[in-house]
């Protein structure tokens, strides 16, 4: 997984409430293999209208927007479906100059499998407060072009307009994102602790764990 | 005296292996499901050379894919390649990983959400994930049951844990007898109408109060499944006796010599008088009406007898922004009457209600009535619809016209190719009125299966209190 530390990159803004993980890449594209470059079909329906052409009014068809990597998006952000793929399509970097790839979303509030599906995939999901993420979305529609500073270590945003916002997250995922880590590998080191455990629960809630099917 | 726990802390404190300093708990998981959504997770365990760590705890439903029609011929008959292909790797991986397969052609097969319960691999006390945000529907058994990405999928196969820090609680205590016309349906959209579609974010929810203690298991799982709509992490309700007779004697369930002391411990799950929840919520459930979403969230709910709503009724501009577009998205204005409004199809499935009862309410509606719109039944499993073709059910829909499929998701979300087109209206029984959910510029109206049998018969969105049934 790639690190994440701190990244300075153009931010686009994207002031709509709710924005489900059925928008960010339709169900109709998740028979795809990842390898075919998801983030072609970011914001599909969204982004281009039924003829596959671009909607001009949507941000990231607008030139300066076009190469950002941070997306500063409103309430409850990547709601609904599980799908990781949601978070593959936002990260994908294969399908440049169409779709460069984001690193980093700030919204007030996410849904929380998003959320986690984030830190799995090196991209940084930030809750900041509802009027500091209005007060950014406003400084970039006022500045299109204009960059953000992400520090993880320190845990800040910078505007572009110099005010710098800190946020909260919890230190394993903290750890995981700035050093690349794959958690696989780190939960593998707590082999005997687990074995222990399911010793126990075996004997505990045996129907729980050693499952047969009963012969009909 | 011990501090009171809720029954999530129960079921937490039972499940943690371990807890680092910096908060986070390592959880086992008891049971684990997969779909064909798992393959990206089976690809990162071959590249890492890594086995599945507990084959008999993980089980694997073909659902999202399979088509609903014709499929005897086996796989060869979904010609879409890529559709195959997802098929195809969870057949593939299931038998090289030991994992007992509901695959397509398997006579248990069905939807995720309902062959769980069904087969009884889903019980009391457990932990259940699935790489599924729906997967909250198993906490209707008192278990921790909730949706994980595909790198979670990834770290469960490969540890049989999870890492996750522990939600807060939230108790949302429904009271009152359900009015006439009024199911879980109606009620856990109610409810998402009144907490919002983040009211539940970060959070355990357990469902308590006399309604739900009223509620069938199917109507319990309707109300859980639906949590995560209104941003839940999980919903779970304690078990009691009706839980514990519908478990017993499932395929999985405990056997004869298991079931007194599986049943002793189970009947401790519950929240003890006096504990204490991070947020208390309450529903007057005797005052509902049915329900039936206007929008495209399914917080966009009014009861049958009321009025598409005005934008200009909120005070937030972003909420103002996002019901003006979700209004020209369905081709509404506001001040028109729910019941006015025209239906160009309906659906009757999902694992929110495709299960027997489901079918059974919806038949009562329809039988001896004629549908006037296309409408189509899709049972939730293979044995929902055979249990209710052995009932006479599926004559009642298919001499009204409906038509009658095999079982799977579907038109939920149409990854099996059964969609709704662009400007179509649906009155539909699953869980998600999101733009192009059901297929691309496609209109879902969510309602409750009598309100969709109600919708076919008439062609519009119908108060179905005011319908005779059989
Ligand atoms: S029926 Fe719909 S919500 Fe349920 S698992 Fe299938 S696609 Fe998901």
């Amino acid at each position: 997984m790639e690190k994440f530390e701190v990244l300075e990159a153009v931010a686009a803004p994207l002031g709509f409430r709710d924005v489900d993980t059925d928008r960010i890449i339709p169900a109709r594209f998740l028979s795809k293999p990842r390898s075919f470059g998801l983030g072609k079909f970011a914001f599909h329906d969204m982004r281009y209208d039924d003829a596959g052409n671009e909607r001009p009014e949507f941000p990231l068809n607008q030139a300066p927007f076009r190469e950002a990597r941070i997306i500063v998006a409103d309430t409850n952000f990547g709601c609904g479906s599980s799908r990781e793929s949601a978070v593959w399509a936002l990260a994908d970097t294969t399908s440049a100059p169409v779709h460069v790839g984001f690193r980093c979303v700030i919204a007030p509030s996410f849904g929380d499998i998003f959320y986690n599906n984030c830190s799995k995939n090196g991209v940084l999901a930030v809750r900041l407060a509802k009027e500091v993420c209005d007060g950014l979305r406003a400084q970039l529609e006022a500045s299109p072009g204009a960059t953000v500073h992400v520090d993880l270590p320190n845990q800040t945003v910078t505007a572009p307009d110099g005010a710098k916002h800190t946020f909260e997250i919890d230190d394993f995922r903290k750890h995981c994102l700035v050093n690349g880590l794959d958690d696989v590998a780190l939960t593998l080191q707590y082999a005997d602790e687990i074995a222990d455990y399911e010793a126990n629960a075996k004997k505990a809630r045996p129907w729980a764990l050693d499952r047969e099917e009963a012969a009909r | 005296m011990t501090t009171p726990k809720t029954l999530f802390e129960k079921l937490w404190n039972a499940h943690v292996i371990t807890t680092r300093d910096d908060g986070a708990s390592l959880l086992y998981i008891d049971c684990h499901l997969l779909h064909e959504g798992s393959s990206h997770a089976f690809e990162d365990l071959a590249v890492a050379h890594r086995p599945v760590a507990r084959p008999k705890q993980t089980f694997s439903c073909a659902d999202h894919f399979v088509p609903t029609t014709g499929r005897a011929a086996g796989l060869s008959t979904i010609t879409d390649v890529d559709r195959r292909k997802k098929v195809e790797a969870l057949h593939e991986n299931s038998k090289a990983h030991g994992i007992r397969l509901f695959g397509m052609n398997d006579p248990d097969q069905g939807i995720v959400h309902v062959v769980g319960p069904e087969q009884g691999l889903t019980l009391p006390g457990m932990t259940v994930v699935c790489g599924d945000s729906h997967t909250s529907t198993h906490g209707a058994f008192g278990a921790i049951a909730f949706g994980i990405g595909a790198s979670e999928v990834g770290h469960v196969l490969a540890t049989q844990t999870l890492w996750q820090r522990r939600p807060n609680t939230m108790r949302i205590t429904i009271d009152g007898d359900l009015p006439f016309g009024v199911g879980g349906k109606d009620v856990v959209l109610a409810l998402i109408r009144h907490i919002g579609a983040t009211g539940g974010v970060g959070h355990a929810i357990e469902f308590a109060g006399s309604t739900i203690r009223s509620l069938s298991m199917e109507a319990r799982m309707t109300i859980c499944n639906m949590t995560i709509e209104g941003g839940g992490r999980m919903g779970m309700v304690a078990p009691d006796d009706k839980t514990f007779e519908y478990v017993r004697g499932r395929p999985y369930a405990p056997g004869p010599d298991q079931w007194d002391a599986a049943v002793a411990q189970w009947r401790k799950l519950y929240s003890d008088e006096g504990a204490k929840f991070d947020r208390e919520v309450a529903l007057d459930a005797s005052s509902l009406a049915p329900s039936v979403t206007w929008g495209t969230s399914p917080e966009d709910t009014v009861g049958i007898d009321e009025k598409v709503p005005d934008p200009a009724s909120s005070d937030d501009p972003s909420v103002r922004a996002r019901m003006q577009r979700a209004l020209d998205y369905m081709g509404l204005e506001p001040g028109t009457a729910l019941t006015d409004v025209k239906v160009d199809r309906v659906f009757i499935g999902s694992c929110t209600n495709g299960r027997i009862e489901d079918l059974r309410a919806a038949a009562s509606i329809v039988k001896g009535k004629k549908a006037r719109i296309p409408a189509m039944i899709v049972p939730g499993s293979e044995l929902v619809r055979v249990a209710a073709e052995a009932e006479g059910i599926d004559r009642v829909f298919v001499e009204a016209g409906f038509e009658w499929r095999d079982s799977g998701c579907s038109m939920c979300l149409g990854l099996n190719g059964d969609t709704i087109s662009a400007g179509e209206r649906c009155a539909s029984t699953s869980n998600r009125n999101f733009e192009g959910r059901q297929g691309k510029g496609g209109r879902t109206h969510l309602v409750s299966p009598i309100m969709a049998a109600a919708a076919a018969v008439t062609g519009r969105l119908t108060d179905v209190r005011g319908m005779e049934r059989s």
